[in-house]
C-alpha cells in the first residue's frame, strides 16, 4: 500500500508541472493582457503608461522567463501580489474567501449525501413503484434545470413576492445590531436559497447512483442467502446490501475534493456570495494573472490529491481492490 | 447661458407629504463589481470612483450645470498670459483624522500623479505642468508651457493626504499596498467605516464636512455581481438606488407598487455611440460616402428599437445641454434615395445582384463591435439591414473586448466599428480627433486627419475664455458634422431610480448625484436605525 501511495504522489509532480505549464501558456496566449483592462476605457491613458505597467509586472520579458520566475516563487508558496489596483497579496485574497466557499460546500455535500442516499435506497427497494417513477422524473428535471434560472425563480417567489427570505449576500445590513440568535437565524436564512439551488443538481445525480449501486447488490447471491436465512427485509437491506452498495458512492467524495474549494461561479454570482468561484470569475475577466495562476495551482493540486484519495479510500473500504492492488505492486 | 431642462422625474414634483429635512437613515446602493481600491487616483472602475468621490475632496469640480467651481479651492486666478493658475484653498478644512488640508497635500498629490511608477491613467494632464509650487499654506500655483484650458479641470483630481502617504511613498512603497487603499482617510462628505471584500463598503456622514453635515447618515454599497439579482433586490426594496436598463424602465417597473416605492429619473447620459470607419480604407476617404451612409441610417429607428425610445439622436461628439453644445449643425436625415445619389456621384453603381459596385468590386464591409453589449449588437443589425437596402453588403463580427482592442483596434484591422465614448466635463477632445493621436496605442483609431480640426483642437486648449472656447468648439462641431468622420448615432438616457423616501433630488445637466449631501429622508420615512 505505502509504495503504491508514494509512487502515486511522485507521478503527480510531473503531472502538476505539466498542468501548470499548459495553464500558464494558455493564459499568455489569450488575447489581451492585464494592462489593457486597467487602461483602455480611459481616454487619458497613453502608450507610455502602458509600457510602465508592463515593466512593473514584468510582462515585457519572454514567456519562458516569466514562467520560470513565477515557478521559482511558487515552490516557495509565494504567489505574489494581485494585478488589480488593490495590489493585495494573492494568498490574502484567497484566504479570506476559503472559509465561505468551504463552509457552503461542506454543508451542501452533507445535504446531498444525507438526502441522496436514503432517496436512492427507497427508489431501489421500491423499483418501478410510483415513488421510484416520481424520483426518476425529479432527477431528470433537477439535472436539466439551469442553476441560475432556478435561483431567480426562487428569489422572485421567496424574496420579492412572499418576502420570506433574503435574496443575496450572507448577512443583513443590521447584522451587528442583532441579538445572538437573531444573528444565527439571519445567517442561516441567507444560506437557505443558495444551498437549495446548489443541492438540487448533486442530489439528482447521487441518488441515481445510489439506486443503481443498490440494485446491483440486491441481485447478489449473499443477499439471496440472507433472505433465505429468514432475516427480516429491513436487516437484509440496511445491514447487508446498503453497506456494500454505499462503497462506490462514498469514494465519490474523494473526487469532490477539488470542488469543495472551487466554489460555484453561478451560485456565488447570483446570490452575491464572496467566495472562490466569484474570485476566479472576476480574476479571469480582469486578467489578474497572479490570482488566476494561484487558483489554478490550488485546483490542480486538489484534483490530483482527490484522485489519489478516491483510489486509496476505495482500496481501504473494499478488500477486493486492496488485494488486486497488492498484486500490481 | 441657458440650459434646457433635461432631467425629469416621473412623478409630478416632490410628493405632498415630503416632510422637512432630517438627519438619519441609510441609503443602500449596489455595485456589480467589488471596488478595486480606495485611492481612486489609481483605479479606473466606476464604483471606486463613486465611493472615492464621497470620501475625498477635489480642488475644483463641476456644478449642476457642468461649470467649473471650487471645492477645496475657494477661488483661483488665471494669469494674464493664461499660463499660470493660482489656487487659493479654503482654510480650516480638516482631514477625517483632524489634520488640516493644505497646499502641501495638493503638492503631494501632484508629485504622486506624475511619478512614473504610479499606475494611474490620469497622469497626462499633470505632465503638462512646467512648474508647481507651494506659495504658502493655502496657496498653490501651477505654470504650464502654453495656456492649457483642460488643465483647470484636471485639478478635479482626488486630493490625497500627504501626512499619511508621503513617508511610504518616499520609502518607495507601492501605495496600493498601504492602509490608505483599504481604510482611507479623506476630507470629503463621508468617512470610511468598513470594506468587507466582495460584500459591502460602508460610509458614514462627516459631521465636520466643510459644506455642512450631509443629511443621510450612512451610505452602503452592496456588491452584487449579478444584474438580475440587483434588480430583484431593488423590487424587494432592499436597495434604494440603481440604474435601470431600457427594458426595465419601459416594461418591468411600470406597476403601481414600484412607482410608489421609487422615483424614476430620465436624463441624457454622458456618452454617445457611433459607427466609425477606418479612414485608411480608400472607400471611406471620400466624405460623400460617409455622408451617404449617414443618410441611409435611421437613427430614430435605432433609438426606438434598441433603446425603446430612451435616448436622442446624436449630431456630434457632445451631449445636448452642455455650454459648448452646438445644435444647429448639418444633419443627415434618413433618406435612402439621397444616399444612393451620393454614392453614385462617387462611382458606386448597382451591380446585377443589387449590390453597389465600383471597378468591378462590390461594396461590402464588416462592422465589428465588442461582445457583452447587446445594444451595440442590435444597432449593428439594424444598420446592416438599412445599408443592404441601398446596396451595401454588411457583415457583423462581435468580438470579446480584449481581443477586439488588441487584434483589431490597435492594429487598425477593421473596416467599421460600433463603439461609444464617455464624455468628460471639459469639451477638449484632442486625444480623439487630433491627427497626431493616430498611433496604435492612441485614441484616434479611425485615423481622422483634418488640418482645420487640428487647429481648432489646439486653439480650444489655449484659452480659458469660455465665450471664445464656445465659439471654437462650435466651429469644431460644424466641421465634424459636415465631415462625418464617424456617424454619430445616439446619446442614451441615464435611467436611475431612487427610493421615494429620499427627498431633495433636483435633476440637472450634471445628473442627480451632484447635490447628494442635500438629499434627505424625512423622519417619518426613515427606515434604518443604525
Amino acid at each position: 500500500m505505502l509504495p503504491y501511495l508514494i509512487r502515486r504522489l511522485l507521478i503527480s509532480i510531473p503531472l502538476l508541472l505539466g498542468i501548470l505549464c499548459l495553464s500558464f501558456l494558455m493564459l499568455k496566449l489569450a488575447p489581451g493582457e492585464p494592462t489593457i483592462v486597467q487602461q483602455d476605457l480611459e481616454a487619458r491613458a497613453t502608450g507610455a503608461q502602458r509600457e510602465t505597467l508592463r515593466q512593473l509586472y514584468g510582462l515585457d520579458k519572454p514567456i519562458y522567463v516569466q514562467f520560470g520566475r513565477w515557478l521559482t516563487r511558487v515552490v516557495r508558496l509565494d504567489f505574489g501580489r494581485s494585478y488589480s489596483p488593490d495590489g493585495r497579496l494573492v494568498l490574502d485574497k484567497i484566504a479570506e474567501r476559503v472559509p465561505i466557499t468551504l463552509g457552503l460546500n461542506l454543508l451542501e455535500t452533507l445535504i446531498v449525501f444525507g438526502v441522496a442516499i436514503p432517496l436512492g435506497i427507497l427508489s431501489a427497494t421500491r423499483q418501478y413503484s410510483v415513488f421510484d417513477k416520481a424520483m426518476t422524473v425529479f432527477v431528470f428535471v433537477g439535472f436539466a434545470t439551469p442553476d441560475f434560472w432556478l435561483a431567480l425563480l426562487l428569489m422572485i417567489l421567496f424574496g420579492v413576492q412572499l418576502g420570506w427570505l433574503p435574496m443575496s449576500g450572507l448577512r443583513s445590513l443590521n447584522f451587528e445590531y442583532l441579538p445572538f440568535w437573531g444573528q444565527v437565524w439571519d445567517f442561516l436564512s441567507h444560506l437557505i436559497l443558495p444551498l437549495l439551488v446548489a443541492s438540487v443538481g448533486g442530489l439528482a445525480g447521487l441518488s441515481r447512483y445510489m439506486r443503481g449501486s443498490l440494485l446491483e447488490v440486491i441481485r447478489q447471491d449473499y443477499i439471496r442467502t440472507a433472505r433465505a436465512k429468514g432475516l427480516p427485509e429491513r436487516v437484509v437491506i440496511l445491514r447487508h446490501a446498503v453497506r456494500n452498495a454505499v462503497i462506490p458512492v462514498v469514494t465519490l467524495f474523494g473526487l469532490m475534493l477539488p470542488g469543495l474549494l472551487g466554489g460555484s461561479v453561478i451560485i456565488e454570482t447570483v446570490f452575491a456570495i464572496p467566495g472562490m468561484g466569484q474570485l476566479f470569475y472576476q480574476s479571469a475577466f480582469s486578467r489578474d494573472e497572479p490570482v488566476l495562476m494561484a487558483l489554478i495551482v490550488i485546483g490542480a493540486s486538489l484534483s490530483l490529491l482527490g484522485n489519489i484519495v478516491a483510489d486509496v479510500s476505495y482500496a481501504l473500504v473494499d478488500p477486493r481492490i486492496r488485494v488486486s492492488g497488492k498484486g500490481r505492486d | 447661458m441657458s440650459l434646457p431642462a433635461c432631467g425629469r422625474s416621473d412623478t409630478a414634483g416632490p410628493s405632498a407629504d415630503a416632510g422637512s429635512p432630517a438627519y438619519g437613515d441609510t441609503l443602500v446602493e449596489a455595485s456589480i463589481g467589488d471596488i478595486s481600491g480606495l485611492i481612486p487616483n489609481i483605479t479606473s472602475d466606476s464604483a471606486s470612483h463613486e465611493i472615492g468621490g464621497l470620501i475625498y475632496s477635489n480642488l475644483v469640480r463641476t456644478n449642476k450645470d457642468l461649470e467649473v467651481e471650487g471645492e477645496l479651492a475657494e477661488r483661483w486666478d488665471v494669469s494674464k498670459d493664461e499660463m499660470t493658475i493660482t489656487f487659493h484653498l479654503r482654510k480650516g478644512v480638516k482631514w477625517h483624522d483632524g489634520e488640516e488640508v493644505t497646499s502641501e497635500d495638493v503638492d503631494f498629490t501632484y508629485h504622486y500623479m506624475i511619478d512614473p511608477k504610479t499606475p494611474t491613467a490620469y497622469a497626462e494632464s499633470f505632465r503638462q505642468v512646467r512648474k508647481a509650487e507651494v506659495v504658502d499654506r493655502y496657496t498653490y500655483r501651477v505654470t504650464y508651457d502654453k495656456p492649457y484650458a483642460p488643465g483647470l479641470l484636471s485639478w478635479g483630481i482626488w486630493i490625497l493626504p500627504r501626512h499619511i502617504l508621503e513617508p511610504a511613498w518616499k520609502a518607495g512603497v507601492d501605495l496600493r499596498t498601504t492602509q490608505q487603499n483599504r481604510r482611507p482617510v479623506g476630507s470629503g462628505a463621508y468617512r470610511f467605516v468598513e470594506w468587507k471584500t466582495g460584500e459591502k463598503v460602508v460610509l458614514e456622514s462627516n459631521h465636520d464636512y466643510f459644506e455642512g453635515r450631509p443629511y443621510i447618515n450612512r451610505v452602503v454599497y452592496r456588491i452584487i455581481p449579478d444584474p438580475s439579482t440587483i434588480f430583484l433586490e431593488l423590487k424587494a426594496k432592499d436597495i434604494d438606488m440603481a440604474g435601470l436598463t431600457p427594458i426595465q424602465f419601459r416594461r418591468q417597473t411600470e406597476y403601481p407598487a414600484f412607482q410608489k416605492a421609487f422615483h424614476r429619473y430620465q436624463y441624457l447620459a454622458n456618452a454617445y455611440a457611433y459607427l466609425g470607419f477606418n479612414l485608411l480604407d480608400p472607400r471611406f476617404q471620400d466624405r460623400r460616402v460617409r455622408q451617404a451612409i449617414a443618410h441611409a441610417i435611421d437613427k430614430q429607428e435605432i433609438i426606438d428599437g434598441v433603446l425603446l425610445g430612451l435616448g436622442r439622436p446624436a449630431v456630434g461628439p457632445y451631449k445636448p445641454g452642455t455650454w459648448w453644445y452646438k445644435a444647429d449643425v448639418k444633419t443627415f436625415p434618413f433618406d435612402p434615395e439621397r444616399a444612393k445619389a451620393l454614392l453614385a456621384e462617387v462611382g458606386w453603381k448597382p451591380g446585377s445582384d443589387g449590390i453597389l459596385e465600383k471597378d468591378g468590386k462590390p461594396f461590402s464591409f464588416t462592422i465589428r463591435t465588442n461582445q457583452g453589449n447587446l445594444v451595440r449588437q442590435q444597432t449593428a443589425e439594424i444598420i446592416q439591414r438599412r445599408l443592404r437596402a441601398i446596396g451595401i453588403d454588411v457583415k457583423i463580427h462581435v468580438v470579446e473586448w480584449a481581443a477586439f482592442l488588441n487584434t483589431f483596434i490597435r492594429k487598425r484591422d477593421f473596416e467599421a466599428i460600433i463603439l461609444g465614448w464617455g464624455l468628460g466635463t471639459d469639451p477638449d477632445q484632442y486625444e480623439i480627433w487630433h491627427s497626431s493621436k493616430t498611433g496604435s496605442e492612441e485614441l484616434n483609431h479611425i485615423s481622422y486627419k483634418n488640418p482645420k480640426v487640428d487647429e481648432l483642437l489646439e486653439a480650444g486648449r489655449r484659452t480659458f475664455d469660455q465665450a471664445k472656447r464656445k465659439a471654437i468648439y462650435g466651429e469644431l462641431q460644424k466641421i465634424l458634422a459636415e465631415d462625418q468622420p464617424v456617424v454619430f448615432l445616439y446619446v442614451p438616457d441615464a435611467l436611475p431610480v431612487v427610493s421615494s423616501r429620499v427627498q431633495g433630488i433636483e435633476p440637472a445637466a450634471a445628473g442627480i448625484s451632484y447635490n447628494f449631501i442635500k438629499w434627505y429622508i424625512p423622519a417619518s420615512l426613515q427606515r434604518y436605525q443604525h
